[in-house]
């Protein structure tokens, strides 16, 4: 059947360009957020607990919208439900 | 063998009702921290022993870190968070065990983690504040902002039990993933990592929920604030 091997190539491709494109978003963010949040503890250092505190739930938020492309791509390659359509 | 990965399968049915591994190890963690708990609570003394202190100093570190969060709300926010942190720390190591699966791999669990702290922002914002002045807080800081904020209510619970489930799960397949590449013994550092991750998860997870509880009290604490300065 070429529909499903085009179908499987293709959604390969999408789920390697999807988690790229999504880990390196997430990766400059992250990296910024964590710039400032050393810029913000080299000039107060006594407001360490505060920073830190908020600069983890920060990078959780930013981290969670990987999460988000980790897991559809999982689906898209071990569960896709539009598989089952083709194999019909 | 990786498609089983992703989702939990059950071990055995009752009628509608499916027995996942994730049962089983839920309770697992509950009977360890209970005997852990009973264990250190059964000869309390004025001159703690080692085991004493070091609970004692994990609970005056739960306490610290709500009194940063929450000032006048300590001891009611306490015993949820505490448990929540207590459970997670547990729940996601045991994964590390051989032949056992983290609880909080599986999205079911999570998820019903996540209900519970839905529902217990409602529960502490009315019970502390007073239904009336709990639900004015939707209309805070104006009410064009009410649907923004229903809105929030319910991504931010999607998106806690996501991140959780998605962290355990995506360590758990990578140190798999390792092994069926590269072999034996070769997952062992990333399975410090493992412990790494497991830790700041659970940290985010009751950091998250803290902040979800205190921001619904906010209003009350900047009230008393206001009030403070009137009187002064």
């Amino acid at each position: 059947m070429p529909d499903l091997t085009v179908f499987v190539q293709t959604s390969t491709l999408a789920a390697i360009i999807g988690i790229a494109v999504g880990v390196s978003m997430p990766a400059i963010a992250m990296g910024w957020a964590i710039s400032r949040a050393l810029d913000a503890l080299a000039r107060q250092p006594e407001a360490e607990r505060a920073i830190m505190r908020t600069l983890f739930i920060g990078l959780a938020m930013i981290e969670s919208l990987a999460i988000y492309v980790l897991v559809i791509v999982l689906i898209i390659l071990f569960r896709n439900p539009l598989l089952e359509y083709l194999a019909q | 063998m990786a498609e089983d990965s992703l989702f939990i399968h059950p071990i055995f049915e009752w009628g509608p009702v499916q027995f996942t591994s994730t049962v089983f190890t839920t309770w697992l963690v509950m009977a360890i921290i209970v005997c852990i708990v009973w264990l250190v609570t059964r000869s309390l003394q004025m001159r703690p022993g080692r085991l004493q202190s070091l609970v004692e100093a994990i609970v005056s570190i739960i306490e610290d870190s709500i009194r940063d969060v929450a000032p006048q709300h300590v001891q009611q926010i306490m015993p949820f968070i505490g448990t929540l942190w207590v459970f997670l720390v547990f729940a996601n190591l045991i994964g590390l065990i051989p032949g056992l699966h983290s609880p909080t791999r599986d999205l079911s669990a999570t998820a019903a983690m996540a209900i519970l702290v839905f529902l217990s922002v409602h529960w502490y914002g009315i019970r502390l504040q007073g239904l009336k002045n709990y639900l004015l807080h939707y209309l805070k800081p104006s009410p064009i902002l009410l649907p923004f904020n229903l809105i929030s209510e319910v991504t931010r619970t999607i998106a806690l039990a996501v991140r959780l489930f998605g962290n355990m799960m995506s360590m758990e397949m990578i140190a798999m993933l390792m092994l069926l590449v590269a072999g034996f013994l070769v997952p062992v550092p990333i399975l410090m990592l493992h412990i790494i991750e497991a830790l700041v998860q659970a940290y985010i997870f009751g950091m998250l929920a803290l902040i979800y509880v205190a921001s619904s009290l906010q209003s009350q604490q900047l009230r008393q604030q206001k009030q403070g300065e009137n009187h002064a």
